[in-house]
């Protein structure tokens, strides 16, 4: 069956694609995912921003004490440096895969201010990335900042960097906007050539016995997929920009449920970190047997419940909210 | 021909990495750095002359590097190493070995003061004088230029000669001077040192491929024959380097001789001396022949073996009056060693005929532990020469009021070059001074055309540290080995500094003043009236800048010294200000472009603001306030007229009767000093707090302390004094106060993150937070307060709690250690639980310079005047200097017993003669009660007569159980004194050892010791560490009578507690090792706590204890007291620079270590579990008999 699928103008031999993660750190990992049954590969992130405030963390750290005291000038040797600075290894790692892998490379730049996005966008792109992905990360802590601002930001950052690059660029953002459909036909104006739904924040959690704020990441579970699903529905037929699902994909049945709603691809890491890169195959595989038992190809599948082009989305989804309430009264009670 | 900047020790160890196959190595002040450069150059590839990379290996001594040397050597290694001072006297029995055996080899040793009345980390040449016995032939460097150029005759001649070499230079004056020199290249080293030299080396080597032996036992028969042979190996040392100086020459045009002469060709008055004071007595000779002097100075290169005749032919004929001036000193002998050979080879040539007439020879002493050495003191001898009768031992550089044999000199005689700029530079060492101030010289001594120097003065605090930069520019080389003495430019880059100390000591009539001002326009008016007075004086020009808010702007933080270096050149017009500022732009670039675009930037954001920000100053009217007084007023006799003038920078002007004979100093001086270095201090929060004396218990620096009181006390209070309801029941009508001490506060933040409370509603505070303090008299009024209030009665404080021990005095208080250093609460603890019956043995290292670097002492005493008795020997012995203590205190304490009871009848009081001898002084009440009899003994005594009475009188105290601690770092206890504490630990002996762990040796600069961790960068393993930590605890318990903790008061401080209080209690040796956080981990110490934490809950630092008591009664002794990881290694370790500059610079690699690291920490864990869960019979036995 023909799996074809485009994305971002890019043609990619099936619609799963491996999203930025763990497994992509190294040519061999990426080489694997390829191998593994992917129809591409979204190397993981690249955080600029923070690299360059690690560097100088260490930089004042390794300076903070020398010169103190006269018995120590110095309490730190020069490192002898195997590698060069970590851009540097990212850059050459897109270099290194792009050469090697049979599918797709894109490369993932995570951060949150205009900065040096187009320098770096630019380098990946001369690396040989084929396609480049916007994480955009950013969680407005200043309560001074205002809704337009920060749509404001995101659509600046993304003309940039589309202004600074010819491979096609693609935003993963987050759907904490008050109205993010709005948002994303923004970004399909500014010139994305890809959504990305949605980044996943990494929100940190309380630890009771030390009394403090803790980081972590786990791994996303089917049911967060309903959230990025649904607006994939919405924006089908009404953005130019292909969209990619990301989040909640476990099984075959998550990708089907992604490509009815209209994805372009479905991207996946937990089930690929949990099942290892092999799994992608089954993913594929599941699909294709889906597809097959349905007598469907996968473009008529693609957006096969997205909302209609006609229809009023406010309408569709107060529907789908006063339905789901009714189904909630009838199993727990009434909850409002 | 290569120009660089550089100082003595690099300048030595360039040329000795270059010729040598193996560098083994070990840290010592001040040499450390020439193995730090040779181990980093061969981490990152650098090759010899020979094209390949030396090995540079770490030992675990010194003692260690000479052996490893002399088997390097006797199987054909070209092998050096490089020390100094207690370093190079253990290396004193290899050296006798290698010199017996005719091995070519060199000893780099960058000469320093020997520990004698006290410990010296400066320059002299006791060290060096000290092997003159061994057969090492003794090259001497007087100059940065020098010490590479005679590194390379060393190591030239030593191939030669087939003698070793000691090549010598003078610690910190020429090892850390920075000064512009001539660099060889390796062209030139090749056709210096041949080939032909290097296989003559190899081939004598031991091989079985041609064996024999050597190191043979020899008899009364040949043994005496056998040392004769070497003579003619010695008699032609002068002449080989002779030869080599003379090739030399030929190749870089720079000419040496083993013994030179400078001065008037007819002299009648002549120097002889070696070393750095060469060029001072050299330049001090010109100015005198120019003005018709007849003076000169012979200066010795060679000293061993002693040139005779070249020093005989370097003295001129006319010659009548010859002053031999010894850096060193040999209390007992007839005189320093260059004066007697200076004497005894002139009176050999008059007696054998050679010389017509004998001068007189006078022998002087200058210089010792890098006492200045001017060419007024210099010209000091010369006019002493001069007069009728001279002295015939004297000493110069000092006031000797007691035997009266110091020259008076004129301080005000200078010989300053007048193209030459002097520039003096105060800071504190976090601000970076120093660091800038080197950049400077760089700078401007990479100019063709343009010298440069710089030398830098440090005090003794690790934290708050003052910094003395002295800097000179010229198109004149600079041979100036002493402290500027008038300086055209004074920069003060530090308000606090010029409030306290005469800033304007150096500054020439004229000089320009720099001022590092937050008060605006106000810094006029702020200044002290002294200072304000000699700026009119001397018509200083008085620029300011507040660099503290440019450099805030800019985001650099507190690192305000590019902003004040950009000053310095926009005014000081040593540059073209566009060029200078291009300069500064160009060298930070250089530093940090490698690093961090973002420091580059930001620095040079600061170098564009620093311009814009600088203000001329203009008098105005005078103020009122002086300079701070050193002490206060009421402070003890001694302190007030030494301590006060060490601390005022004054205390070169000491006369000899002012200080004590044998190095006995008095306790408890710290307090007088109320440093202020922190603009942040600790604050109290009475009603948040819960009253659990966490913050009080982790204060490295004992400024939090806590006292309960009836409530009535608290009326009539200052301003300022806080006082809560005390927070326990069964106490009413009792007040609590948790008093800081602001002014000794250095805002280090560790009590702040040990605080379990968040006031409702402020998550972000805590009960106790750090806040700016500028106006700190109502502090000083609340300290003075809560001092009169008594300390809690120890018999009714509970030992055993966190929160009890809150209530115990420090008796080690307001330490010069890091601001948050870990290892000083421990030591705070051991004071608090048995400061009054406390002998510490501490090794040398941070313990031993921040507990008894003067001018003051942290270890104080109580009100009683008891205290802990501290002392330091050594660092290799300090474990067998600990168990000596303990042996003399059971000596004594059986004495004392076996008098008491023989008085028993005269004393006439069974009741206090039982108590005494039968009290087995466990718990605190026990102890109190203990004493007290002692007290009463005394008294009793008193009306007593008779040899008995006078014996127990003098022992009497030792009835109360001493407390022994032997206290020092894991340099000492994992390396150097490793096998001093393995013997300790074996003895059965009642000692504790407490090792101060932070897994490098952290007073010489972070080089790696068996403890640091794998994967850790380090110096001498700056690629990260490849073998795991040493099991000190583990290997411990195998003896089954040593009790045993690990412990980390940042993550149990419980546990910590009982571990101290089981040690001490435990008959017999104990060995705690402590977790201390440290600035050589890189982090930002406010953090160590939560380190602690993650180490122990990583796994990297399991708690345990092994109590041999529990063992006897047949339970498992060894306790595990951390939970099982629940955190990664890499969480541990992701906070700090050792282990992340590895994963910045090769990742791999870094990942390697660290699941390397994981694995070992697994299964570690899983034998330490299966170790909690044996049975007794699982462990050896305790075989002694205890009481």
């Amino acid at each position: 069956m023909n799996l074809e699928t485009n994305y971002l103008g890019l043609t990619l031999r099936n619609p799963v694609v491996a999203s930025a993660g763990p497994l992509s750190q190294t040519v061999a990992g990426i080489r694997e995912l390829g191998d593994g049954g992917v129809g591409a590969v979204v190397v993981y992130s690249l955080f600029e921003e923070q690299l360059r405030r690690e560097a100088e963390r260490l930089t004042r750290l390794e300076t903070q004490f020398e010169d103190m005291f006269g018995e120590a000038t110095s309490f730190f040797p020069e490192v002898p440096n195997e590698g060069a600075h970590p851009a540097h290894r990212y850059l050459r790692l897109i270099e290194d895969a792009a050469r090697v892998s049979e599918v797709p490379v894109i490369a993932s730049l995570n951060g949150v201010s205009v900065g040096s996005w187009i320098d770096t966008a630019r380098q990946l792109q001369d690396a040989g990335a084929a396609a480049i992905e916007l994480n955009i990360y950013f969680v407005p802590g200043d309560l001074r900042t205002t809704s337009a601002q920060v749509e404001q930001r995101h659509v600046e950052i993304v003309s940039a960097v589309k202004q600074s690059v010819s491979v096609p660029v693609a935003v993963k953002l987050s759907p904490y906007f008050s109205s993010p459909g709005h948002m994303c036909v923004e970004l399909d104006r500014a010139g994305a050539d890809g959504l990305v739904l949605f980044n996943r924040f990494l929100q940190p959690d309380i630890d009771i016995d030390r009394l403090e704020m803790v980081s972590g990441v786990t791994l996303s579970s089917p049911n967060e997929a309903r959230l990025p699903r649904t607006w994939i529905a919405i924006l089908r037929g009404h953005v130019r920009a292909s969209l990619a699902a990301t989040t909640g994909v476990e099984t075959p049945e998550d990708v089907i449920k992604y490509i009815l709603a209209g994805a372009d691809v479905v991207m996946t890491t937990s089930a690929l970190v949990r099942h290892g890169a092999g799994y992608a195959l089954d993913l594929v595989v599941g699909l294709e047997d889906w597809l097959t038992s349905r007598g469907l190809t996968l473009e008529q599948a693609r957006g096969m419940l997205a909302i209609p082009e006609a229809a009023s989305a406010d309408a569709f989804e107060r529907a789908g909210y006063v339905d789901a309430l009714q189904k909630a009264k009838s199993t727990y009670g009434s909850l409002v | 021909m290569t120009r660089a900047i550089i100082d003595g020790n690099e300048a030595a160890a360039d040329v000795a990495y270059r010729l040598s196959e193996l560098c083994s190595i070990y840290p010592i002040t001040p040499s450390s750095t020439m193995a730090e450069l040779a181990d980093e150059w061969a981490a990152h590839g650098r090759r010899n002359i020979f094209g390949t990379v030396p090995t540079v290996i770490e030992m675990q001594s010194e003692g260690g590097a000479a052996g490893a040397m002399h088997g390097a050597l006797q199987a054909g290694a070209l092998s050096t190493t490089f020390t100094a001072s207690q370093g190079l006297l253990l290396m004193i029995p290899n050296m006798f070995r290698i010199a017996g055996e005719l091995t070519s080899s060199v000893f780099h040793v960058a000469a320093r003061s020997l520990a004698t009345q006290g410990l010296s980390i400066f320059g002299d040449h006791q060290d060096v004088m000290a092997v003159r016995q061994t057969g090492v032939c003794l090259l001497s460097s007087s100059s940065v230029q020098e010490a590479h150029d005679m590194a390379a005759i060393s190591h030239r001649a030593t191939l030669d000669a087939r003698v070793p070499f000691v090549h010598f230079f003078d610690g910190f004056r020429t090892s850390h001077e920075l000064n512009t020199l001539t660099k060889l290249t390796d062209e030139e080293l090749r056709a210096f040192v041949p080939e032909s030299l290097v296989l003559e080396h190899r081939s004598r080597a031991l091989s079985p491929a041609h064996p024999f032996i050597r190191g043979t036992a020899q008899n009364p028969d040949t043994y005496f024959q056998s040392r004769e042979t070497a003579n003619p190996y010695y008699a032609a040392v002068p002449g080989i380097v002779e030869r080599a100086m003379r090739e030399f020459e030929g190749l870089t045009g720079r000419r040496y001789g083993l013994v030179e002469y400078h001065g008037h060709e007819q002299a009648d008055r002549v120097v002889v001396i070696m070393g750095s004071g060469v060029e001072t007595v050299r330049a001090t000779v010109d100015h005198l022949v120019a003005a018709g002097e007849r003076v000169g100075v012979v200066f010795v290169r060679l000293y061993r073996p002693l040139p005779v005749e070249a020093l005989l032919a370097a003295i001129p004929a006319t010659t009548s009056r010859v002053a031999v001036l010894d850096r060193t000193k040999e209390s007992g002998a007839a005189g320093e060693p260059l004066y007697l050979d200076v004497s005894s080879a002139l009176g050999e040539a008059v007696m054998s005929g050679r010389r017509d007439t004998l001068p007189l020879v006078i022998g002087g002493r200058y210089g010792l532990s890098s006492k200045e050495f001017t060419p007024a003191m210099a010209k000091a001898v010369f006019d002493e020469l001069a007069k009728e009768s001279p002295k015939a031992r004297f000493t110069v550089g000092i006031h000797d009021d007691v035997t009266h044999l110091s020259l008076d000199y004129d301080p005000g005689f200078d010989l300053a070059d007048p193209e030459t700029l002097s520039a003096v530079f105060y800071g504190l060492g976090s601000d970076g001074t120093v660091g800038a101030n080197k950049n400077t010289i760089k700078i401007l001594g990479s100019r063709d055309g343009t010298y440069a120097q710089g030398y830098f003065v440090y005090d003794s605090k690790k934290s708050g540290s003052r910094t003395v930069s002295h800097l000179r520019f010229g198109p004149n080389p600079i041979r100036a080995p002493y402290l500027v003495g008038q300086a055209g430019f004074i920069g003060c880059h530090h308000w606090s500094i010029l409030e306290r100390v005469d800033v304007l000591e150096f500054a020439r009539p004229g000089a320009t003043l720099l001022l590092n001002s937050p008060y605006g326009d106000q810094t006029w008016s702020r200044l002290p009236e002294p200072v304000q007075r000699r700026i009119i004086e001397l018509g200083l020009s008085v620029y300011a800048i507040d660099a503290g808010a440019v450099a805030r702007a800019a985001g650099l933080g507190s690192r305000t010294n590019t902003i004040l270096q950009t000053c310095f050149f926009a005014i000081s017009g040593v540059l073209p200000r566009e060029e200078a500022i291009e300069a500064i732009k160009h060298a930070i670039t250089k530093t940090y472009a490698r690093k961090s675009a973002e420091v580059v930037r930001k620095n040079h954001l600061a170098v564009d603001q620093a311009v814009q920000n600088l203000v001329q100053v203009t008098p105005g009217e005078a103020s009122s306030h002086g300079l701070l007084p050193p002490v206060p007023e009421g402070a003890p006799e001694f302190v007030r007229t030494v301590t006060a003038e060490m601390l005022a920078g004054r205390g070169d002007s000491l006369p000899v009767s002012a200080l004590p004979a044998d190095g006995s100093y008095p306790s408890g001086t710290t307090k007088y000093e109320k440093r202020n270095i922190s603009d942040i201090v600790a604050v109290w929060d009475p009603e948040a707090c819960i009253q659990c004396g966490n913050c009080a218990f982790v204060c490295p620096h004992a400024v939090i302390r806590a006292k309960t009181y009836p409530t009535s006390a608290a009326e009539g209070t200052p301003d300022g004094f806080l006082s809560a309801p005390l927070n326990a029941v069964g106490l009413p009508d009792t007040s609590y106060t948790l008093q800081v001490y602001a002014e000794d506060c250095t805002g280090c933040g560790l009590c702040v993150e040990a605080c379990p409370v968040r006031p409702i509603g402020q998550p972000h505070r805590r009960a106790i937070n750090l806040e700016p303090k500028l106006d700190r008299e109502p502090e000083k009024r609340a300290v003075e307060y809560f001092e009169s209030i008594p300390y809690n009665a120890r018999e009714r404080v509970d030992f055993g709690t966190v929160r009890g021990t809150q209530f115990l005095e420090p008796l080690f208080e307001f330490s010069g250690a890091c601001a948050g250093c870990g290892e000083t609460p421990y030591l705070k603890l051991l004071t608090q639980l048995f400061g009054d019956r406390l002998m510490v043995a501490n090794a040398t290292g941070c313990s031993s310079i921040y507990g008894g670097n003067l001018p003051t002492t942290p270890w104080s005493k109580n009100a009683k005047g008891r205290g802990p008795a501290w002392s330091n020997s050594l660092f290799e012995d300090n474990a067998e200097f600990g168990l000596g203590m303990r042996l003399a205190a059971d000596v004594h304490r059986d004495l004392a017993r076996a008098r008491l009871s023989e008085l028993r009848e005269a004393i006439a009081d069974d009741e206090l003669v039982d108590g005494l001898l039968e009290n087995e002084q466990r718990a605190s009440s026990d102890l109190v009660a203990q004493h007290e009899r002692v007290e009463r003994l005394l008294d009793r005594l008193t009306q007593l007569d008779g040899p008995a009475v006078a014996d127990l009188l003098s022992v009497a105290d030792h009835l109360v159980r001493r407390s022994v601690w032997i206290v020092g770092g894991d340099g000492w206890a994992y390396d150097i004194g490793a096998g001093g504490v393995d013997h300790v630990l074996a003895s059965g002996r009642n000692v504790n050892i407490l090792v101060l762990d932070t897994e490098v040796y952290s007073n010489t600069g972070g080089q790696a010791s068996k403890s640091t961790p794998l994967g850790a960068v380090a110096k001498f393993t700056s690629g990260g560490k490849l073998t795991n930590k040493k099991d000190l605890a583990l290997q411990a318990t195998a003896y089954g009578s040593v009790y045993v903790a690990r412990v980390a008061m940042g993550a149990d401080p419980q546990q910590t507690l009982k571990a101290f209080r089981e040690a001490e209690s435990f008959d017999g040796p104990s060995l705690i090792i402590a977790y201390s956080h440290c600035i050589a981990h890189g982090y930002d110490l406010r953090d160590g706590l939560d380190q602690q934490y993650k180490a122990v809950n990583s796994g990297h630092w399991p708690l345990m204890r092994y109590n041999p008591v529990i063992r006897e009664r047949g339970g498992n002794p060894f306790l595990l007291d951390s939970p099982r990881p629940r955190l990664t290694l890499e969480e541990y370790h992701a906070h700090e620079l050792r282990f992340k500059a590895l994963k910045a610079a090769n990742p791999q690699e870094a990942e390697r270590l660290l699941a390397l690291g994981q694995a070992q920490v697994d299964r570690r864990w899983q034998e330490y579990e299966e170790l909690a869960t044996k049975g007794a019979e699982r462990f050896a036995m305790d075989a002694r008999e205890r009481s």
